[in-house]
């Protein structure tokens, strides 16, 4: 039982880690004010340059590279979309997603013939598990040798930045002069306008970091989580992100464990895959997997607390009155 | 030129902005002597706020430039005006409602990439400028949560935290009660002793002569006068801001009211905060009189309005119309008290009167867009709807008188005009108008005032709301003042002059004939 529990909340940790780092990319993005629904086509199109260019190059970093300028060059044209033309934010983002998803498989199949994925990875084309000091020695100590062993050591390494970019986000947010910036900008850029500061410039540096997290996010899915690019691989992690982000009520921490409760519902509808309950028949494993949307809406009607947005999100800045 | 030795503190020469077709400001100069209050008065759309925003560097100017202690400064950015030593309070305040005062306060202005030496920093001097100038705040107070006061003092300490030694105030006490007000001008008098420069913006004749040592007066975009405060008064003034504007009148005949047509009882409304908007208003409307209701902007007038047009339900009371009684319990819809009769122009044609993207023939059938005059079996029928806006168009003197220009390029009057004669041909027993010449020019004012009027001498019973006192006293029969979300007075149009009504919208009023209070 013990085992068991262990095993699933390092699945648990495993499908959270990209939750994570989209959903803190969403928080840069939507706390300056501007609407990431392209968070999923960022993921997606950083998956396929890192898992690409890791197969070409032989190195997992210089794939992680490739996947973050991937990444960030569909963040900026998000930007330039919603920032500089004022665009509506969910159309410019949907159109990111459906032309990512389009163009991921075309260039797949144009540059390797396999059917629209990359070539399978190994060796250093991956992030591989890293096994933190002591962690066998550990292994045989009774319940903490188990979790540190088994739950905290074992991860590859963007697990890992994914969770140090929790208390690194919240330091930037928080007791940064960018932070303070960035939450005045997606509240009020009236506010920022006449202190100063360029709106525009303030609210592209905020999507850019959102491109680079995606990237990592995107990364993480082709050449750690999973041994190469698969079509649409991203799999609605951007939108489930987005709900984690709302459901984390655009707050570092609490965004964290959200992502660690729909990371661990995935766990458990993976675990109970074909499991038949006496007397219900098989678990409805997709009953499960929709929870996290449905949490959300049940947040967002006002059933569990309140979700209060940044107030100026989605809506384009105009500096001239009517 | 008063002083060639000692240079201004601000100087502005020959400034000029165009807007499009709209020059909103023609060559203006200004000289404001170091440690003085300079008042800037002009009507609504005199250009005082555009000119503020070039200071503020919102704007560009087209022409000219801006002298600050004698030295040309170039400001083409708010960062620049704040470098040059000029800060500004918005009529809209720019504050980020969820920070403390503390992050209003540094935003813009932390002193470092990290914040923790910005923030001891900001509390000392906050400290400072709090003791200097009696501006006291908790600094870690959240904004929302102040009193508007509170965060016109915030907007104030933001600017001095920047070292603005000239500080622009744009409207400030519309929004404050007069003792709030009253708070203001004390500081302001205190910064003034510190050597701070003050410009203030505004469009009370009182607050000028209360609290300048000099006053500017601009109309039409252009400055047409400087004064000393001390040596002018209140009739030259308003002379002088609305020029050779003839004084309203409207020919208008004794009204012969006829039998109450809506009679409203008890009327409250509470917003979504729960707050009392509305306080038990009660009012009879009669057949062929214009009655007026005065007020502050945001006294109750609008949740009047919208509570007796339908579009939202009353929280309490009751309205007696065309045989029917409205209440909570049996509301009735916007649709539906327009079909019994009831006809309104809103006071923001933009928000509620009009569709801007729509040309003008479609605009022109908002909200009658179900009758059968305009519908075919299955289509709606354009030409009808075309023939009687250009009809109507020739009739309003509408310009251009193009039904297929899309609304939006009409200037405020004539869009306007198209809400209200929309309005009107229906032929209403019962007309509710709301700021009718908000943004209108004078021809047109003159215009849509004759319509009124004969629409009242045909029978029809109107509800007028207006903030603007002159076309109050020249249009209506009967006059209500709101103040509060209530009715505090009643008067005869025969009986009501500007003093009277000013002190009854600011509810101090007395019958004591000395009337105003200290």
């Amino acid at each position: 039982m013990y085992d068991t529990l262990i095993q699933m909340l390092d699945a648990t940790v495993r499908v959270s880690a990209p939750l994570i780092l989209a959903a803190l990319a969403g928080l840069f993005s939507e706390r300056a004010g501007i609407v990431d629904i392209s968070l999923e086509g960022k993921i997606l199109g950083s998956a396929f340059a890192a898992a690409a260019a890791s197969a070409v190059f032989g190195s997992a970093w210089i794939g992680l590279v490739f996947g973050i300028i991937a990444s960030v060059a569909l963040a900026l044209i998000h930007g330039f979309a919603c920032i500089t033309h004022r665009g509506d934010h969910i159309v410019s983002g949907v159109a990111i997603n459906t032309i990512v998803a389009g163009m991921t498989v075309t260039l797949g199949l144009h540059w390797f013939h396999l059917g629209g994925q990359t070539p399978a990875l190994s060796g250093d084309q991956r992030f591989l598990a890293i096994t933190l000091p002591f962690a066998h020695a550990m292994q045989d100590v009774p319940v903490i040798g188990q979790i540190y062993s088994n739950l905290i050591s074992g991860h590859n390494i963007l697990v890992y930045l994914a969770f140090i970019m929790v208390p690194v986000t919240y330091w930037i947010v928080y007791k940064t002069r960018f932070g303070l910036r960035l939450r005045a900008v997606g509240e009020n850029p009236h506010a920022v306008d006449t202190a100063g500061i360029s709106v525009t410039w303030l609210r592209y540096r905020a999507v850019m970091v959102c491109g680079v997290l995606c990237g990592v996010a995107g990364a993480y899915l082709s050449t750690a989580h999973n041994a190469g690019f698969l079509k649409n691989m991203s799999a609605g992690q951007g939108y489930m992100a987005l709900a984690a982000l709302i459901f984390g009520k655009w707050r570092p921490v609490p965004v964290m464990f959200a992502c660690l409760l729909f990371g661990f519902l995935n766990a458990v509808a993976v675990r109970l895959q074909g499991v038949i309950i006496p007397g219900l028949g098989e678990v409805p494993v997709q009953a499960i997997e929709s929870l996290p949307y449905v949490l959300t809406i049940l947040l967002l009607a006002g059933f569990i607390g309140k979700a209060v947005g940044p107030k100026a999100v989605g809506r384009p800045y105009v500096k001239e009155r009517a | 030129m008063i002083n060639t030795t000692i240079p201004y503190a601000i100087e502005l020469r020959d400034i000029s902005k165009r807007f499009g077709a709209v020059q909103a400001n023609k060559d203006i100069c200004l000289q404001v002597p170091k440690g003085s209050i300079h008042g800037i008065i002009g009507e609504n759309g005199a250009g005082k706020s555009t000119l503020m925003s070039i200071i503020y560097g919102f704007y560009e100017a087209d022409t000219g430039h801006i002298e600050v202690d004698g030295e040309i400064v170039n400001i083409r950015t708010s960062q620049d005006a704040i470098k040059a030593g000029i800060g500004m309070v918005h009529q809209h305040f720019m504050l980020v409602e969820n920070f403390t005062v503390l992050e209003n306060v540094m935003l813009g202005a932390e002193g470092g990439a990290l914040l923790r030496k910005g923030v001891s920093k900001a509390r000392t001097e906050l400290k400072r400028l709090a003791s200097q100038y009696s501006l006291d705040i908790d600094v870690d107070a959240i904004v929302e949560e102040l009193p508007v006061g509170l965060q016109q003092r915030v907007e104030i300490l933001k600017a001095l935290y920047r070292g603005a030694r000239i500080l622009i105030l744009d409207e400030p006490t519309g929004v404050l009660t007069p003792q709030e007000a009253d708070h203001l001008f004390r500081i302001l008098h205190s910064l003034k002793e510190k050597g701070v420069t003050v410009l203030l913006i505004t469009h009370k004749l009182r607050e000028i002569l209360a609290s300048t040592d000099n006053v500017s007066v601009m109309r039409q975009g252009e400055m047409v006068a400087h004064r000393e405060t001390s040596k002018t008064n209140k009739e030259e003034l308003a002379e002088l801001m609305v020029g050779k504007k003839v004084r309203l009148t409207v020919n208008k005949e004794e009204a012969e009211p006829g039998k109450v047509v809506l009679s409203a009882k008890h009327l409250s409304q509470f917003d979504s905060q729960g707050v009392k908007r509305l306080k038990d208003v009660s009012l009879e409307l009669r057949a062929g009189e214009i009655l007026g209701i005065a007020g502050v902007s945001g006294n109750g007038q609008s949740e009047l309005l919208n509570v007796l047009s339908g579009i939202t339900v009353m929280s309490e009371g009751e309205i007696h119309f065309a045989g029917d009684v409205i209440s909570a319990t049996v509301p009735k819809t916007a649709a539906q008290v327009r079909d019994m009769g009831m006809a309104h122009v809103p006071e923001d044609r933009h928000k509620m009167g009009l569709v801007t993207g729509f040309e003008a023939y479609e605009s022109a059938v908002l909200g009658y867009h179900n009758s059968p005059v305009y519908n075919g079996k299955f289509l709606m029928n354009r030409k009808v709807m075309l023939d009687e806006c250009s009809t109507r168009m020739a009739a309003w003197d509408v310009r251009p008188p193009n039904p297929y220009l899309k609304t939006a390029n009409f200037s405020g009057g004539n869009q306007q005009k198209i809400v209200i004669a929309r309005e009107v041909e229906q032929n209403p027993d019962v007309l509710l108008i709301g700021q009718p010449t908000r943004g209108v020019d004078i021809g047109a004012i003159e215009n849509i005032h004759e319509q009124i009027v004969s629409l009242r001498d045909a029978g029809k019973a109107i509800l007028l709301v207006s903030v603007e006192l002159d076309e109050i006293m020249a249009l209506s029969d009967r006059i209500l003042v709101m103040f509060d979300g209530a009715v505090v007075g009643e008067l005869d149009a025969k009986d009501a002059n500007e003093r009277v009504l000013g002190l009854m919208m600011a509810n101090s009023y007395s019958d004591d004939p000395r009337g105003e209070p200290a």
